[in-house]
């Protein structure tokens, strides 16, 4: 299992992830975003989490013209599979690799706490060893996490399954932290290859630090 | 040289949390005849062209692939 991780100037959860992927028993090489291509062997590539390029004009819209960008593109496009976390999320969708945007927080703040998640879909690689309705606790640490998708959009990620976690409390009722459409905290692309979260599973891996649930997240794609 | 003035906006539809609370502020302050606030950002591009088309060419290109995020936000250009 090898695990490809960028790495944009802000970029800061890069070793978090790699630390995350490591214990789970995968071989990791952070790859610098100036780079043009992205290791043959990989299985796995995540775009970490972090504020690159300082966040400047808007979340992830810089990012989405670095040079690796279109070795991400043609990686995603060929079938291979793409996490983005948190900031990662944001330039995924920036780069129009997943439907939708993501805003400000409705409160305007940057929240930054354990949060917990319902898992509304897992007929895919990243959630498939998590029950459909489970509760998870992952941390979220974010100020531009408020995902919008028009009527449309939104018609279309049910239809296709999409939706990967949405925000509850512990009994999984709807609790939305940040004025996401629907509670979104996490979708996939429609060939549920591509999957984008603002919840951060890399750092809910021991329960020493308040949680172990990102761990049956991750090994989803080990195979 | 033209100079070009890019207002990029939040879309109608789209909540504008900021707009929100800069509403709510003036209303602290007892400015009561506002009705609606929206926060945008503003973007100044200094041109080489002369030619107002292709200044206008140029500039919606860039703001379909870099200064606005079409799927949240409207922009509107100001040639001067």
């Amino acid at each position: 299992m090898k695990v490809t991780i960028l790495q944009f100037p802000g970029t800061n959860c890069e070793y978090d992830t790699q630390h995350a992927f490591e214990e789970l028993g995968a071989t990791t090489e952070i790859v610098w975003h100036k780079s043009e291509t992205i290791p043959a062997d990989t299985n796995l590539l995540v775009v970490a989490g972090g504020f690159s390029y300082g966040d400047y004009l808007r979340s992830g819209a810089i990012a989405k013209f670095s040079p690796v960008m279109k070795a991400v593109t043609a990686y995603a496009n060929n079938g291979g599979n793409v996490l983005g976390i948190c900031n990662g999320f944001q330039v995924l969708t920036e780069a129009g690799l997943l439907p939708g945007a993501l805003k400000r927080n409705d409160s305007l703040h940057f929240i930054s706490k354990h949060h917990n998640l319902k898992v509304i879909n897992n007929d895919n690689i990243f959630l498939e060893k998590l029950d459909n309705d489970s509760v998870v606790n992952i941390p979220i640490a974010h100020h531009d996490g408020n995902y919008f998708i028009d009527a449309d959009g939104l018609k279309e990620l049910e239809e296709n399954n999409q939706i990967l976690l949405k925000y509850t409390d512990e009994n999984g009722e709807i609790k939305n932290p940040n004025g996401s459409v629907e509670s979104i905290a996490g979708i996939c692309n429609k060939q549920k290859n591509v999957f984008g979260l603002m919840p951060h599973p890399e750092r809910a891996m021991e329960s020493i630090l308040g949680s172990c649930d990102g761990v049956a997240m991750l090994q989803g794609f080990f195979k | 040289m033209i100079k070009a003035i890019v207002n990029v906006s939040l879309k109608a539809g789209v909540l504008d949390s900021q707009g929100k609370a800069v509403h709510h502020a003036l209303d602290s302050l007892h400015f009561n005849g506002v009705n609606d606030v929206r926060v945008g950002k503003q973007i100044i591009l200094k041109l080489d062209t002369d030619n107002k088309e292709t200044a206008m060419s140029d500039v919606t290109k860039m703001c379909e692939e870099l200064l606005a995020n079409t799927v949240i936000e409207d922009y509107e250009i100001e040639l001067v």
